[in-house]
């Protein structure tokens, strides 16, 4: 829209030309391709969606290995148990994500939206159907000209059929992170879904359905905010998708095995296929456009032409714009890696997820709030004894019953009256009044640091010494 | 929306609403067989040459308003929006919160009234009814009185057998419905009470119970005692259950310190409580009621209850030396 390349593509363009205030939507066709990066980008279709059609299945321990229970706040991933006090997981999972996009994007350009976003893994699968089903590029382009007749409505049905089989299962699929997907599998058959667990499945269903089927690049170009701001991201050095243009202009048609210099044109046999493959419809030869989602098809499909004219691969490669303009190799391109962002964000994104990583690992099984009462300071109780009361809110996040042992200690003569002993059950809380008190000489006037120890009577490390104030009047 | 002083209001916001709707779709219309010349831009510049095109939206995005068209009229068909029309739904903020509220009710209402029928007394010892109750506390009552209930200075103790309006199940049941007041006069009944009487009143009060103080004062103070405060504590100083508290026994509302009951009597004290009845429901004051009522009762065995603690507290002296110095030091 708004890039440099585009303002050249407009100038070449008569200017005078009258259009709709609306562009009418053309389908893409993409067509099919084979080589490295097609190959990569099924493995990763492969990955994700075993782990994403997968993973609720998985038991663990007698329950849903990851399960999301928003009903009672608790969020299971294989041996751990999330409450929502550790909403700072899931902040840092987010950093963490924000900079691993930033830096793959400062690197190799936009990996993730051709590789790995849900966007482009389910538009792969559909178009794999869609190819299945009503073949080739060019039968599709012809089916969709073709008038309706017996055969088409046949291939669409079809079609249409196993797209929405497809979403529908993705739909239930998402649904049976949040409720055990096997009771969402019994209740589907015996109609007893819950209104919410039908509506996120339908919603769910019907929005792949709508994105993979027939908005596809459409959400890319003109509903993700990633694609808008890739400027600011990629600089000089970062890999994108790159027509060699000194390398293949001026383009134009030949035999097989001509020398391009005898023809006085470039590599380019100007076959178009690069155009065909590509799932957002532009020209890769007219330079990084916004619409280019990274996916490297055209690198895929230009190299098989380019094996067959016995001219070297890698008119269309992974290169940098400084690499292009320096006829740098790989050497030159990784060396230049490192530079100062890239540095930066690496760093940044090791400490976070180093934190993350030791902040999991430590996490404790039990969690205690100490409150103290407001309304009564301090108060003076037999024998002159100053108390002080707190409120002990004690958390079992394990998944198993425990007894705890709960001890004050912090001043001279402090000692408490309450239980001293509590019972919590698995995954579960409790809320009791402590009574603190320490003679009336004791620590100095106004707050004083006391310590509240929950330990756990079975392990002894699962323990929680908390900080709390004690006023001495 | 019946606050609108006169018609012309209604009419007016209702105009203004179908006049915007209305000119959003004549605009779409007639933008949708506008032309513009293809490149053109909208003269924006940034960042010396980043320029804003006036390419053509996807058509798309143009049904995307048509829909938003639609589905105001919807909406302000069926929600209230035009002016006074309350819409075919009949939605309204206060019908949605009385629904939530009997929804709720609906829900959680049966395990609080599990317990309404039955007695106080039985609903106290009820283990469950117990923790319950506990809840409620903790929510609607320890702000005052403290989470263990034992209250802070002007908020009175639950756990003693004190009552200042009545330990009865009735009693506390009426306390947390209807609330409490109480009010102390300054000076009693005796206005013209100079500063060096109310000291002498003073030391009398705290030598009822047993407190250390000036022995002529405190002989002065019982003649003065008669006049200005007996009527509501009445002759001997141990009050008047809902009238006025006993002040022989060790229990302060406000401290038994020279200077605060000298405060007292000087300028009076007014203390309420507030109440508790509309905005709690029977049920769960009931739970409520007898959640306190068993405080007292805790109180009531309380004897074998310190043992207890006594057990326990040597147990642990045995274990930290450390404090049992420090106990016998106090």
């Amino acid at each position: 829209m708004a890039s440099d390349t585009s303002s050249k593509a407009q100038e070449t363009r008569p200017s005078f030309v009258e259009e709709s205030l609306y562009e009418v939507h053309k389908k893409v066709h993409p067509r099919a391709v084979s080589g490295i990066f097609a190959t990569w980008r099924w493995a990763l279709v492969w990955i994700t969606q075993l782990i994403y059609y997968g993973l609720c299945w998985l038991p663990w321990n007698g329950r849903q290995a990851v399960l999301f229970d928003l009903v009672e706040r608790k969020f299971y991933i294989f041996g751990l148990v999330f409450w929502p006090q550790d909403v700072i997981f899931l902040a840092i999972l987010l950093i963490i994500s924000a900079y691993s996009l930033f830096l793959f994007t400062a690197v190799g350009g936009r990996l993730w939206c051709g590789y790995a976003c849900p966007q482009t893994v389910y538009t792969e699968i559909f178009t794999w159907i869609e190819q299945k089903i009503e073949g080739e590029r060019n039968a599709r382009i012809k089916l969709d000209a073709a008038p309706m007749n017996a055969r088409k409505f046949w291939l669409r049905s079809a079609k249409y059929g196993s797209w929405t089989l497809l979403a529908f299962w993705t739909g239930f699929t998402f649904v049976g992170y949040f409720t055990p997907i096997k009771t969402v599998w019994e209740s589907l058959w015996s109609f007893s879904l819950g209104p919410w667990e039908t509506f996120w499945m339908l919603f769910y269903g019907a929005f792949t359905y709508l994105f993979a089927g027939h908005m596809r690049e459409q959400v890319c170009k003109h509903m993700c905010p990633y694609a808008r701001f890739q400027g600011v991201m990629f600089d000089p050095d970062t890999l994108t998708i790159t027509y060699d243009s000194e390398r293949g202009e001026p383009r134009g048609a030949r035999k097989k095995g001509v020398d391009p210099q005898s023809i006085a044109k470039g590599d380019c046999v100007d076959c178009g296929i690069c155009v065909q493959v590509c799932p957002t419809g532009i020209d890769i030869r007219d330079g990084l456009q916004y619409e280019c989602i990274g996916c490297a098809a055209c690198i895929d499909a230009c190299d098989q032409v380019m094996e067959k004219m016995d001219y070297p691969k890698g008119l269309i490669r992974y290169s940098t714009e400084h690499a292009i303009e320096s006829h740098w190799g790989w050497k030159e391109i990784i060396s230049h890696v490192a530079r100062p962002r890239v540095i930066v964000y690496s760093t940044i994104l090791a400490a976070i997820c180093l934190a993350f990583v030791w902040g999991v690992a430590t996490k404790a099984s039990l969690r205690v709030d100490v409150i103290r009462d407001r309304a009564t300071l301090a108060r003076e109780v037999e024998d002159g004894l100053i108390e002080n009361v707190y409120r002990l809110h004690v958390i079992n996040v394990s998944e198993a019953p425990h007894r705890y042992a709960v001890s004050v200690s912090g001043l001279p003569g402090i000692d408490m009256v309450g239980d001293r002993i509590i019972e919590i059950p698995a995954a579960g809380a409790k809320s009791f009044a402590v009574q603190v008190r320490v003679p009336p000489d004791s620590g100095k006037k106004g707050s004083n640091q006391i310590f509240f120890d929950v330990k756990s009577l079975a392990d002894e490390k699962v323990a929680v010494h908390e900080k709390a104030s004690f006023l001495q009047p | 929306m019946s606050d609108f002083v006169s018609g012309f209001w209604n009419f007016y916001v209702i105009s203004i609403v179908l006049l915007s709707v209305i000119g959003c779709a004549v605009l779409l219309w007639m933008q949708s067989s506008a032309r513009h010349v293809e490149g053109e831009t909208t003269g924006h510049v940034w960042d010396e040459d980043l320029q804003e095109f006036s390419n053509p939206l996807p058509s798309w995005w143009r049904w995307l308003f048509y829909i938003t068209i639609v589905f105001s009229l919807f909406y302000l068909a069926m929600y209230p929006g035009l002016g006074t029309y309350q819409g075919q739904f009949g939605w309204s903020s206060t019908g949605q919160y009385d629904g939530e509220m009997k929804k709720a009710d609906d829900q959680y209402g049966p395990i609080f009234k599990k317990f309404q029928g039955q007695d106080i007394r039985a609903v106290a010892a009820n283990s469950e009814a117990k923790e319950m109750g506990q809840r409620l506390f903790l929510t609607y009552c320890s702000q005052c009185h403290g989470s263990d209930a034992k209250g802070a200075r002007g908020f009175p103790n639950l756990t003693d057998n004190d009552w200042l309006f009545g330990g009865a199940p009735e009693q506390i049941k009426e306390s947390i419905q209807k609330g409490r007041d109480a009010m102390m006069p300054a000076k009693g009944v005796k206005p013209d009470l100079n500063g060096d009487q109310i000291k002498d009143l003073a030391a009398y009060v705290r030598s009822l119970s047993g407190l250390a103080s000036d022995s002529i004062r405190a002989q002065r103070g019982k003649e003065l005692f008669g006049p200005a405060c007996s009527a509501c504590h009445g002759p001997d100083g141990k009050g008047m259950v809902g009238v006025a508290p006993n002040l022989t026994d060790k229990v302060w509302l406000y401290s038994s310190s020279e200077d605060t009951i000298i405060e007292t009597i000087t300028k009076g004290r007014v203390n309420r409580m507030p109440a508790f009845g509309e905005f709690l429901g029977d049920a769960k004051v009931h739970l409520l009621t007898a959640y306190v009522y068993g405080l007292d009762t805790g109180a009531k065995g309380a004897s074998e209850h310190k043992e207890q603690e006594a057990k326990k507290e040597q147990e642990e002296k045995k274990e930290h030396g450390e404090k049992k110095e420090h106990g016998e030091k106090k």
